[in-house]
């Protein structure tokens, strides 16, 4: 499933859009929780799941490649925890 | 930031009625959900893609008690951040994190260039790696 596929979605199950108004919406949606997810604030969507921002701590890795020791910086990640309900979805049957 | 508040906001954005951009925002999640039950995988451009991964049974712990308890085989989704979007939350625009992108498209042009080059590709690679 892609972007193109949600739009869609979206013209057939709410209609009154065209395909065009359907895509601006649609991205403004992404790009609203892209925006929210930058400031460092995490989107809870109720029966789908939590989009959480985390603090890593650096660290000392290794490259696989060559063992060579390098120093992982510091950084923040975006990690997804799918709701219950999500979970369930997937395993029924 | 909650659905709800999602929803005002992309109504606040383009205009629709709260009503409608709940149907619009509550349609989209419905949508991936079905697609993920269906094992279907989703990619959203410099967002991130959603697949479902299959876990076998194992034996687990209760981490309180210590007993042994038995974990059936699942399925979960799997959420991979997009290239876009985890450089936006990580908040390295900074030139020096552009650099060695753009070694690495002029590294792989060489690399198509032919097999003259071949010999130096080693050390690009490396140097990629140090970065």
């Amino acid at each position: 499933m892609t972007k193109a596929d949600i739009v869609e979605r979206v013209c057939d199950r709410v209609g009154g859009f065209s395909k065009k108004e359907a895509a601006d919406i649609v991205d403004e949606v992404f790009d609203s929780m892209k925006a929210v997810l930058e400031t460092g604030d995490k989107i809870k969507i109720s029966g789908f799941g939590n989009f959480v921002v985390c603090d890593k701590k650096p660290r000392p890795g290794r490259n696989p490649q060559t063992g060579q020791e390098i120093m992982i910086e510091a950084r923040r990640v975006l990690t997804f925890k799918p709701s219950n309900v999500l979970k369930a979805a997937l395993n029924e049957g | 930031m909650t659905k709800s508040e999602l929803i005002e906001r992309v109504a606040a954005r383009t205009g629709l009625t709260k009503g409608r951009a709940e149907m619009v925002v509550s349609t989209i999640f419905d949508s991936m959900t079905e697609a993920l039950v269906q094992g279907d995988g989703i990619e959203i451009r410099g967002f991130g893609s959603f697949t479902v991964r299959t876990y076998k049974a194992y034996e687990g712990r209760n981490p309180r008690t210590g007993a042994v308890v038995h974990v059936p085989p699942k399925k979960l989704p799997f959420f991979k951040v997009g290239k876009d979007l985890r450089e936006r939350v990580n908040g390295k625009r900074n030139p020096a994190q552009v650099r060695p992108a753009g070694e690495k498209v002029e590294a792989e042009r060489k690399k198509s260039a032919g097999s003259r080059t071949s010999p130096r590709r080693r050390d690009e690679k490396l140097s990629e790696d140090v970065i």
